[in-house]
């Protein structure tokens, strides 16, 4: 199971950097271009998006797959 | 357990989760009178006020919470666990009672947004420090073999106060007509949380450190840089991460569709009554809040880690079978017309902003054989200068549905709710487990409000975002599912925290004293 654990981290890491595109691509950019198009709120969001939200995101899961990659959860 | 234990147990669950619920209630009020709150303080030829008011949307939220986690988790875990939540307690309260008294736009101009932004700002700080401090209070007052029982008190807490809020908001624009309520009527339920808040102090403040922090204070052993413990320390803060993406991530998702996201679906994409709606979701919650106990003491028996990732793994599998019955029920596509009682007047009236401009107002009534009765208002602007663009028209639907479809659609959302609390019953006490001690507070507090207002909090925009594209901007759908979209959301979500869960949480020890 530890080795699950290991190789599981690969997947981790790949889905932070789907998360990644995914939050800039198709929520933080258009939203902060529907804002810069004069809609207050969507650049709130985008803004919060872009440089609060998607690093937490893609930060949390490229630690953790590091992490597992490096048998820090071995059990 | 003896008589006087069970007793000192209960006081200490009564005066955590009065004050919790009452501090879940004040942060909703805002969410649910968000638009009246909207034109009071921040009027939409004005830019900055606009801007100001979507900050408290959003930043309070997103951003301050997590922070709130971080500062109040510090204080928790130096200075003492009962001192740190009586705090929050007092700053939301206070924060809450005076949103409902700033003066609006017309009265101070933009001081008006600008101050109910820094009140909004001190309830996600508040907001963020509480649920940590009280979960970790009663935790820790709870013998081991119960903790799952006796916290789950707490965890009924967000419910009740979404429950609550509903129930104030209701009884005040009933008491009233609806031009009062938007006059000034709003500001009741805000004045309300002081009282609630006032005795819950009262409550709280005859109770005594919890044992378990007088103790490690006593022998020295508590933390002097709790943050730098918990998230500079890879030895925690893999627990951290675990915490989050294994637990609260899923649980966030999890809860937020069996609560806004229902009652968003119901009223956005089904057009039901918006009152009806808050009346399905009311008796949803009366059903489901229970179960939160029932599946706390079932994970002191069975095990937290079961139950969660059981009612992850339901969730999965039904929401769209679930979402897909509601869209069925809500909506009039299977139901016959009695075509003899449609009507559709138009009228026609000057517009109050440009005189010059026409407004016509098309009124179209709807009923069908099951006692449904659909109402539907487009306010079409005609401009006098052909020249310029006309805007879009603006609709406004409301299906007023029988008796049979309106149960039908509480027992949907009450399984909605059974899911939160299979996800949400046990996971103060897996959370208290998962840390020591010196740095429990903090530890804890983070993934929680990441968990909840990050990946909880981007529930409407992602789903509406996958909705809408789904959906197009055409006649004719795209895809016919279009309206099952957003439920992909929470699904892919879930998904992913139920393996991170499966495969890497132990939840073997459930031991809360080193």
């Amino acid at each position: 199971m530890n080795s699950v654990r290991k190789y599981l981290g690969i997947i981790w890491l790949l889905l932070g950097l789907y998360a990644g595109y995914f939050s800039i691509t198709s929520v933080g950019v258009p939203k902060f271009q529907s804002g810069l198009a004069g809609n207050t709120s969507d650049m709130v969001f985008g803004i919060i998006m872009l440089f609060i939200l998607t690093p937490i995101i893609v930060g949390a899961l490229f630690t953790f797959g590091y992490y597992a990659l490096s048998n820090d959860y071995d059990q | 357990m003896d008589k006087a234990e069970a007793k000192g147990i209960k006081s200490v669950i009564a005066a955590s989760s009065v004050g919790t619920m009452i501090e879940w209630y004040d942060f909703y009020i805002f969410g649910s009178l968000a638009p009246i709150i909207a034109t009071k303080f921040s009027p939409q030829d004005n830019p900055t006020a606009a801007l100001l008011s979507t900050l408290a949307t959003f930043a309070a939220g997103f951003v301050v919470r997590p922070f709130g986690a971080l500062f109040f988790g510090r204080l928790g875990d130096i200075v003492g666990r009962k001192y740190t939540f009586m705090m929050t307690l007092l700053l939301m309260g206070g924060a809450t009672f005076m949103i409902g008294c700033v003066p609006s736009y017309e009265k101070i101009g933009f001081l008006a947004p600008l101050i109910v932004l820094i009140l909004r700002l001190l309830q996600g700080l508040a907001l963020g420090g509480e649920y940590g401090g009280a979960a970790t209070y009663v935790a820790e007052h709870s013998p081991d073999d119960e903790r799952g029982f006796w916290t789950s008190w707490i965890q009924t807490t967000a419910t009740l106060g979404l429950f609550v809020s509903l129930i104030v908001i209701m009884l005040t624009k009933k008491s009233m007509d609806d031009v009062t309520f938007k006059d000034w009527g709003w500001r009741i339920p805000f004045w309300v949380s002081i009282f609630m808040v006032g005795i819950s102090y009262l409550i709280r403040q005859k109770m005594s450190e919890s044992p378990l922090f007088a103790k490690a204070k006593a022998e020295g052993k508590t933390s002097t840089n709790p943050i730098k413990e918990s998230f500079g320390h890879r030895l925690n803060f893999k627990y951290v991460l675990l915490a989050l993406l294994g637990a609260t991530m899923g649980q966030g998702v999890i809860w937020y569709t069996g609560h806004y996201y229902a009652m968003n679906f119901l009223k956005t994409d089904c057009k039901v009554d918006s009152f009806m709606v808050e009346e399905i979701m009311t008796w949803a919650f009366v059903f489901g809040t229970p179960f939160f106990v029932v599946f706390g003491w079932l994970s002191d028996k069975i095990g937290r880690k079961r139950i969660m990732l059981a009612g992850m793994l339901i969730a999965i599998f039904s929401y769209f079978s679930i979402y897909k019955a509601m869209y069925n029920t809500a909506t009039n596509i299977n139901r016959t017309e009695v075509v003899e009682k449609a009507t559709s007047v138009d009228t026609k009236a000057p517009d109050k902003k440009n005189p010059l401009d026409t407004i016509i107002t098309t009124t179209i009534h709807k009923e069908f054989t099951d006692g449904t009765v659909y109402d539907e208002t487009i306010k079409t602007t005609v401009l006098a200068d052909k020249t310029l663009k006309a805007p879009m028209p603006k609709k406004d639907a409301s299906n007023k549905l029988p008796s049979d479809a309106y149960w039908k659609l509480i027992f949907l959302v009450f399984i909605q709710v059974l899911f939160v609390t299979m996800v949400y019953g046990p996971i103060a006490a897996f959370l208290v487990e998962m840390f020591p001690v010196k740095i429990r507070y903090t530890s804890m507090s983070l993934p929680y409000h990441i968990g909840n207002g990050v990946f909880g909090g981007l529930m409407p925009a992602v789903a509406a975002y996958l909705t809408i594209t789904a959906k197009g901007t055409g006649t004719t759908p795209l895809n016919p599912d279009w309206y099952l979209q957003g439920i992909w959301y929470p699904i892919i979500i879930a998904s992913i925290c139920f393996l991170i869960g499966l495969f890497y949480i132990d939840g073997s020890d459930n031991r809360i004293d080193d």
